[in-house]
């Protein structure tokens, strides 16, 4: 089994005559949390539509899940789960509504998906909020939830777009312990997030800069080489204009 | 210069905010933290005239929010958490027309706000929409500044913003407070919470805490520690053992390290660590220290012990 589940080299896009994503090569390991920093319109957003199989590069080519983003892009979105804080559920319909909306669109069979909500439902201990409207919920679980609604279908690879958004810390802390045990489970997680002390949650990170690579390893060493005292520090002195 | 004292409000059976007092003395930055949900925005809308508390009484700039209203409004340059400006309208063309509706010379305004606007000028002919996130909120800034006010009241201004306008954005404010504005800002980003001279830990519409950034260490009951080892299957398996020790007063995983609080008195870092080896760790591979508590394990802290009832309430809801 190939051992790298996302596999990005020489990936470019242009719109016009800016260059969003320019030339970005990296490898994420299966069951690896994979951390993407940078700064708004550094083109985190641009390569992760490349890497969901949303939007064909310009040069260059990428794999998720064994499968080739521009020519295979219905394979690689069926091995794919993805969630952001801007659009996660639908505030109208209750936590099981949505989440079989969800697994029905990934193409979930009824009996498969009726025992993984059921798995669910004990795993998050959420079994009397299923009849609630999503909307009523405190907001560190609708994330808990959402994510669950991008894992029903047990996809190879999980994006996770700003995932913690106002959510308080404590609610923070149990999502990434949800994150950790999908990588424990091998999911592959590719994360963005905007609490740079998140980054100490993955086990590399990426950090880029008007669409460029300026650094990748595992956060603490990064910190170490650049002789930054917290990621903060670390994140100034790379993205610096 | 804001002053509140036992702010209640309900809407339909939901308590928004439960007795909520706030005093912000001229020139200050004080911070309210809190999660999304906690009644941020709704303690801003009363602040500023735009409803009702059910209880209580506030005065800003010395004038009551109830009956001089109209002196409140004058007082106050509100932005609120949703982007409210013109998306179709340049950069300049926004600036204008608040200007012209607040009846200001265009040219004041900008002497006034001089070294934000120097930020975004180079910008002044793009639509607002086309800006990027930090930039928006700088011309929000400069648009909430256009009647001179006193008070600034800042709804969640740097939500979305990457951490270097994030840093940005606070200068800018830091610059006002220099000037004598005096300044409520709401954040749900904990590491902000240093900025500010004072801070209000808020939590489901009730005031967990007040203090100065620099007093998180006091304010925290016990010690707090953090542990590590290389090995993440460790960590994994450390949270889990810590979690099940009678002793341990919290605990949570924190990036690649776990953060352990001890409330009872006569504990040390080798207390720890010999639970640890009796539990069959090799705690060589284990580094266990004592470390200088954040705003964010105050507040989690704070919040653990209400956890049960907030599912209970989920619940019966």
């Amino acid at each position: 089994m190939e051992d790298r589940n996302i596999i990005v080299q020489h990936l470019t896009r242009r719109f016009g005559d800016f260059t969003a994503v320019d030339d970005l090569s990296f490898d994420v390991g299966r069951g690896e949390v994979f951390g993407f920093l940078g700064a708004n319109g550094a083109g985190k957003t641009t390569a992760i539509r490349m890497l969901c199989g949303l939007l064909k590069p310009t040069s260059g080519r990428a794999e998720v899940a064994g499968f080739d983003v521009a020519h295979k892009p219905e394979q690689v979105k069926r091995r794919i789960g993805y969630m952001s804080q801007k659009f996660s559920l639908y505030n109208d319909l209750t936590v099981g509504e949505n989440l079989q909306l969800f697994g029905t669109i990934y193409g979930l069979k009824r009996t498969e998906l009726r025992e993984r909500m059921a798995e669910m439902y004990r795993k998050l201990e959420m079994e009397t909020l299923k009849d609630q409207l999503v909307g009523g919920l405190p907001p560190g679980w609708k994330q808990k939830i959402a994510l669950s609604a991008a894992m029903l279908h047990r996809p190879e690879v999980l994006f996770l777009d700003e995932p913690t958004g106002g959510v308080d810390p404590l609610g923070r802390r149990r999502f990434w312990e949800l994150i950790l045990d999908a990588s424990t489970e091998g999911t592959t997680i590719l994360v963005t997030t905007h609490y740079l002390d998140e980054a100490l949650y993955c086990n590399r990170t990426l950090i880029m800069a008007d669409g460029e690579m300026k650094a990748l390893d595992k956060p603490r060493t990064l910190m170490r080489e650049y002789g930054a005292k917290d990621m903060d520090d670390l994140f100034e002195k790379l993205t610096r204009r | 210069m804001i002053e509140a004292e036992g702010i209640t409000k309900r809407w339909g059976g939901i308590v928004a905010l439960d007795d909520v007092s706030l005093h912000v003395p001229e020139g200050t930055i004080h911070g309210l933290i809190g999660a999304d949900g906690a009644g941020k925005t709704t303690l801003f809308d009363i602040l500023v005239t735009l409803t009702h508390a059910d209880r209580g009484t506030a005065t800003v700039g010395g004038y009551d929010i109830r009956k001089q209203w109209k002196d409140v409004r004058k007082t106050v340059g509100y932005m609120p958490a949703i982007f409210s400006l013109y998306g179709d309208l340049s950069v300049r063309e926004n600036l204008e027309f608040f200007a012209h509706i607040y009846r200001q010379p265009v040219q004041a305004v900008v002497d006034l706000v001089g070294d934000i606007w120097a930020q975004i000028e180079p910008f002044s002919d793009r639509p607002a929409s086309k800006l990027s996130g930090g930039m928006k909120q700088k011309l929000a800034l400069c648009c909430a500044m256009i009647h001179d006010p006193q008070v600034l009241m800042l709804d969640e201004p740097t939500t979305g913003v990457d951490p270097t306008s994030r840093s940005e954005f606070w200068a800018a404010l830091r610059g006002l407070a220099g000037k004598g504005k005096t300044m409520l800002v709401s954040t749900s980003y904990m590491d902000e919470a240093a900025k500010c001279d004072r801070i209000t830990l808020i939590h489901h519409g009730t005031i967990l805490d007040e203090l100065a950034p620099g007093e998180v260490g006091e304010h925290y009951r016990g010690t707090l520690y953090e542990i590590g080892a290389a090995d993440t299957a460790l960590n994994t398996r450390l949270l889990h053992l810590l979690r099940e020790w009678s002793l341990s007063g919290g605990c949570y995983s924190f990036g690649d390290r776990i953060h352990l609080g001890m409330t009872l008195p006569g504990m040390r870092s080798e207390t720890v660590v010999s639970y640890l080896r009796g539990q069959g760790v090799d705690t060589s591979l284990v580094s266990v220290s004592a470390v200088r508590p954040t705003v964010e394990d105050l507040f989690i802290q704070l919040t653990s012990g209400a956890e049960t009832e907030e599912t209970l309430q989920a619940d019966s809801r």
